[in-house]
């Protein structure tokens, strides 16, 4: 294909606008080429709209010293990510450069123009072939693979590739770099391709080389009681946490991001604080994953585009991250998609699209926000691969909404189309009652860990407590019946024993599902009971000592000494207490 | 080698656009009028016409006023000599000494890189429980002060900013009423402070593109600092107003506004000054603390709003005190796990306690009958004001955590506290 060059003809921030002659695609990638010196800047910029004859790009870099009469290097391709082996515990911007490699490079700050390959090109993978000579395949199935880690990592027939191919020759077993040929395939045609360790595929397209898109249906563990119990999230599901700032939603995806149930987790820091991602980046490698032994990063990329970056590549970072994710699933593999802040993305296309002078629509976001999030959103799922096996991309996404307001745009679209809500709520984090997720605001539609109809009664006493407790702001403590009283004393039993987790204490911050089975059975035991004291104040002291019993025993590690000594104590109290 | 231009097209607001060619996006404009001699920014590109920023605003230029292109952005001094020295947000001298040019340092530059961040482990005492205690303040943190107009809110950072300890400080003021501007010197040079100090001062009456420019001139100053190894302590007041700065240009530009008027960018545009805060390795750090006010007390307007979601937590100070509920340092998790053992227990136990006493002064302010439990919380919630929340209390972190031990054992018994069994045991005093 010939290359089109272009001419830069307006800058305003970081939108551009170029007159080309020739043929270029909607959301083709192009280098805006600034003469420094010697040397030429290119500046990755992607077209966002063309009118006119003229083309709008977004660049995804500081658009300073650029003039008109620049030239516009067009590439041919839409805005692709390298797959191979080789990404995992690796750390990328938006573009998918590898930030510690441009560290070395570039020092302390990012330089803009500097592009790094994001597999490294001299590492040499252990390859085993799969695919036999006149074996038939098409896009994502097996021709060989490499082991990454303790994960055994599919070389497959590129995705983008269409139709069946014929495998003309597989190279032996060896060690191959990731542009080595390890297979020669013919098409219907006859014309001879070459299939090497890496791919590439563009980030804004779904990967859909599976057989069929299955029903969420298991659960995911997260270690967190709240979650798992009240408000699952499925393998292969999806789910959003809003929640206005200081309410924990970095803090819940942080633990999630270390204790959940699956394979490989992808952080996508997406306008956020880069202080957050240096803790995970720096804590990771010395932390140890329970399932395969190794370090929590050998299992994690993280996506890395904090909020003083270029907000363009911000757009661009939760594709790059999703379709990471999508390519681990064609491992047959579980992925969970951790974005921090959706919210921070749809602001960056609310930048855009007012450069764009597009007519605005609520809150002045761009009115295709809605089927952009939910195109996002819709690229999880749990899957059927072509051989059979099953993998999934599970998201989450936190919101930011304005104001800790629900009612603003990218919540309610998000809303829309995730299968679990964990609402954070002010009144919960000023109160210091960690996991802030709101106990009768959120919801699921995946199941629980436990029985629905014995988390339902739990919700129950929950939602009738703070009944009480609303009706007890007017009438007062002595207004209320004892038995609402101690109504009110259950919810804040569990509230205080259950829902609240202590996300920094070694042995709290996570919790098993076993753990969580055998802790809900004692809980319900202890709120099923019928109390009979006679003055609340003796009520009030006999539920604190159950909760701090309860918070003993939930800070004793599973299997140690006292574990069971505690769990006693627990009960011990329960006996004791005056029954009707 | 640098063309003269001689016809401006348009002026309005503090914009004026021109034909020119060969112009640089973000390139640095002189331009001399019959008022006097302004920079101006490129800001946009169109074709030939070129859109400019002036500094000093719009008023009096002419039309045939004379703009020389400077070739380069918008660059700052930096060397030792600035310290003890007030510029404008424009970097000129604001006090009688000369002007400087040495070392010219762009503004604006790129974000550090992330992977050469560091997890932030130091500490930084100030001796107010408040922080100390509940919130502390981490070197490298960026941290917001969220109050209403009239709180004390300078008397605040000043006395964090005496009291912190760093090599220098920084302070960028945005639309300070003049007379602030002089209580911050006259307070900073009573204490001998103001030899490690460059003030940027905009004063609510200059011109509003020089109010924009402080956070940068004030942070690459900051960050040349940080690079050649000091500890910088950056404070910036009042951040609303460098947003309205920013507000009052984008809407000059005919940007579509998003909320209240401001700009679409403006979450982005806050974090790229907030993010500067950084802890280098193997070099010096920036702390930023930050002063917005909330026009109507209210939190949810877009400046406090957008900043919340920046910041490493916030303080909000509300008549005249730390607020415990909201107040908040996200980073105090990485440095207050070795203070002292029983740090994090105290903070957690007096903070839901306290969150009690609220409820408990509610009713009683409602007349209903006070449970025995009631007045407990009410004897704990006034002592806990008295000796912990004052501004005034100046006491060490050790002393003020010994005092939340006191304070727990004078109204209850060690069950009533939700404090894990075994921290009781051992710190709980005996009496």
């Amino acid at each position: 294909m010939k290359k089109t060059t272009g001419k830069v003809t307006g800058v305003n921030g970081n939108m551009i606008t170029v007159a080309f002659t020739g043929a270029v695609a909607q959301n083709e990638v192009g280098y805006a080429c600034i003469p420094d010196g010697d040397r030429t800047l290119r500046l990755m910029s992607e077209i966002v709209r063309i009118r006119d004859g003229v083309a709008d790009l977004q660049v995804f870099e500081d658009t300073r010293d650029l003039k008109v009469g620049d030239v516009l290097d067009f590439s041919g391709d839409m805005l692709a990510a390298e797959l191979g082996p080789g990404l995992l515990g690796r750390v990328y911007d938006g573009l998918l450069n590898p930030l510690p490699e441009l560290a070395e490079q570039c020092g302390f700050f990012l330089q803009r123009g500097t592009y790094l390959p994001s597999l490294d090109r001299a590492t040499k993978w252990d390859f085993t072939p799969k695919a036999a000579v006149g074996d038939r395949l098409t896009a994502g199935e097996t021709v060989g693979v490499v082991p990454e880690g303790v994960y055994t990592h599919r070389i497959m027939i590129p995705f983008a590739w269409r139709g069946v191919y014929t495998v003309k020759q597989v190279m032996p077993a060896g060690a191959y770099t990731v542009e080595d040929t390890v297979a020669i395939v013919t098409d219907a045609q006859g014309v001879e391709r070459e299939v090497k360790l890496m791919q590439k595929w563009p980030v804004k397209l779904p990967i859909n080389c599976y057989a069929e898109r299955l029903r969420p249906t298991e659960t995911l563990s997260t270690g967190i009681r709240s979650v798992d119990t009240f408000f699952p999230v499925a393998v292969g599901g999806t789910y959003c946490v809003p929640g206005p700032f200081g309410a924990g939603k970095t803090v819940i995806q942080h633990q999630t991001s270390q204790y959940a149930d699956v394979d490989i987790v992808i952080v996508a820091a997406c306008g956020e604080r880069a202080g957050e991602v240096v803790e995970t980046l720096r804590e990771f490698p010395e932390l140890t994953d329970p399932k395969t032994g190794r370090t929590l990063m050998d299992r994690t990329v993280i996506i890395c585009n904090t909020s003083s970056m270029p907000v363009a590549a911000r757009e661009a970072s939760v594709y790059t991250a999703v379709t990471l994710a999508g390519y681990y699933r064609q491992m047959g593999l579980n992925v969970l998609l951790l974005a921090d802040s959706t919210s921070r993305w749809a602001q960056a296309l609310r930048e855009m699209s007012g450069r764009l002078e597009e007519i605005p629509g609520d809150e002045a976001f761009p009115a295709y926000l809605e089927s952009v999030i939910a195109g996002f959103y819709e690229r999880a799922g749990r899957v059927r691969l072509k051989d059979g096996s099953i993998g999934s991309v599970t998201i989450g996404g936190t919101v930011s909404p304005a104001g800790g307001n629900f009612d603003e745009p990218v919540t309610q679209a998000t809303l829309k189309v995730v299968g679990a809500f964990h609402g954070l709520s002010r009144a919960r984090s000023d109160a210091r009652r960690f996991p802030a997720i709101d106990p009768l605001d959120s919801w699921s539609k995946y199941r629980s860990v436990i029985e629905q109809n014995r988390v339902e009664n739990l919700r129950g006493i929950l939602r009738k407590g703070a009944d009480v407790e609303q009706m007890m702001k007017v009438v007062g403590e002595e207004g209320t019946a004892m038995e609402d009283f101690i109504m009110f004393l259950k919810k804040e039993l569990i509230d205080a024993v259950y829902l609240q987790q202590n996300a920094f204490n070694d042995v709290d911050a996570s919790s098993s599902v076993d753990r969580q089975k055998a802790s809900f059975d004692v809980l319900e035991t202890v709120v099923s009971e019928t109390y009979a004291y006679t003055d609340k104040g003796e009520a009030r002291r006999a539920f604190l000592q159950l909760q701090q019993a309860f918070i003993d025993w939930n800070n004793t590690p599973m299997g140690g000494a006292d574990y069971d000594t505690r769990r006693a104590a627990v009960l011990q109290l329960v006996t004791e207490a005056p029954h009707a | 080698m640098h063309k003269l231009y001689h016809q401006i097209d348009n002026i309005s607001g503090s914009v004026v656009t021109l034909r020119a060619d060969g112009v640089k996006n973000k390139e640095l404009a002189e331009i001399d009028s019959r008022t006097g001699t302004s920079l101006a920014q490129v800001i946009k590109l169109a074709g030939d016409e070129v859109t400019l920023q002036v500094f000093a605003g719009a008023r009096g230029i002419a039309t045939d006023a004379q703009v020389r292109f400077l070739g380069h952005p918008m660059q700052v001094p930096f060397g030792d000599e600035l310290l003890g020295r007030v510029f404008t947000g424009s970097a000129k001298p604001r006090d009688n000494g000369p002007d400087l040019t040495m070392n010219p340092t762009d503004i604006g530059t790129p974000s550090v890189n992330p992977a050469k961040r560091i997890i932030p482990r130091n500490m930084v005492r100030t001796g107010i429980p408040m922080i100390d205690v509940f919130n502390t303040l981490v070197e490298s943190q960026k941290l917001p002060i969220f109050a209403r107009a009239g709180e004390p809110y300078n008397d605040l950072l000043a006395r964090i900013a005496l009291q912190a300890e760093v090599d220098i400080i920084i302070l960028g003021g945005m639309g300070l009423k003049h007379d602030d501007y002089l209580a911050f010197r006259d307070t900073l040079d009573a204490s001998g402070a103001l030899s490690r100090t460059v003030m940027f001062v905009h004063t609510a009456a200059d011109p509003v593109v020089e109010c924009m420019l402080v956070p940068d001139v004030s942070l690459a100053v900051a960050e040349q600092f940080a690079l050649k190894g000091k500890r910088v302590l950056v404070l910036l007041t009042d951040m609303t107003s460098f947003a309205d700065a920013m507000k009052e240009i984008a809407i000059t530009m005919e940007q579509i506004p998003s909320n209240r008027g401001y700009p679409g960018d403006l979450y982005s545009q806050l974090a790229a000054r907030y993010e500067k805060a950084v802890d280098f390795e193997g070099a010096g750090s920036i702390t930023i603390l930050a002063v917005t006010t909330m026009p109507g007390d209210d939190v949810t307007h877009p400046v406090p709003d957008n900043t919340g979601y920046i910041t490493e937590g916030q303080f909000y100070l509300r008549n005249g005190r730390i607020e415990p509920f909201g107040s908040l340092s996200r980073l105090k998790q990485q440095v207050n796990k070795d203070t002292r053992e029983d740090h994090r227990t105290i903070m957690d136990a007096m903070i839901k306690l306290y969150a009690q006493y609220k409820d408990a002064a509610e009713k009683q302010s409602m007349g209903f009958r006070m449970s025995e439990w009631d007045r407990k919380l009410l004897r704990y919630g006034a002592l806990f004001e008295e000796k912990m929340m004052d501004l005034s209390v100046n006491i060490p972190l050790e002393q003020a955590l010994d005092l939340g031990w006191q304070i727990l054992a004078t109204c209850f018994e060690p069950m009533e506290t939700g404090i894990p069994s075994k921290m009781a045991d051992r710190f709980w005093p005996k009496s």
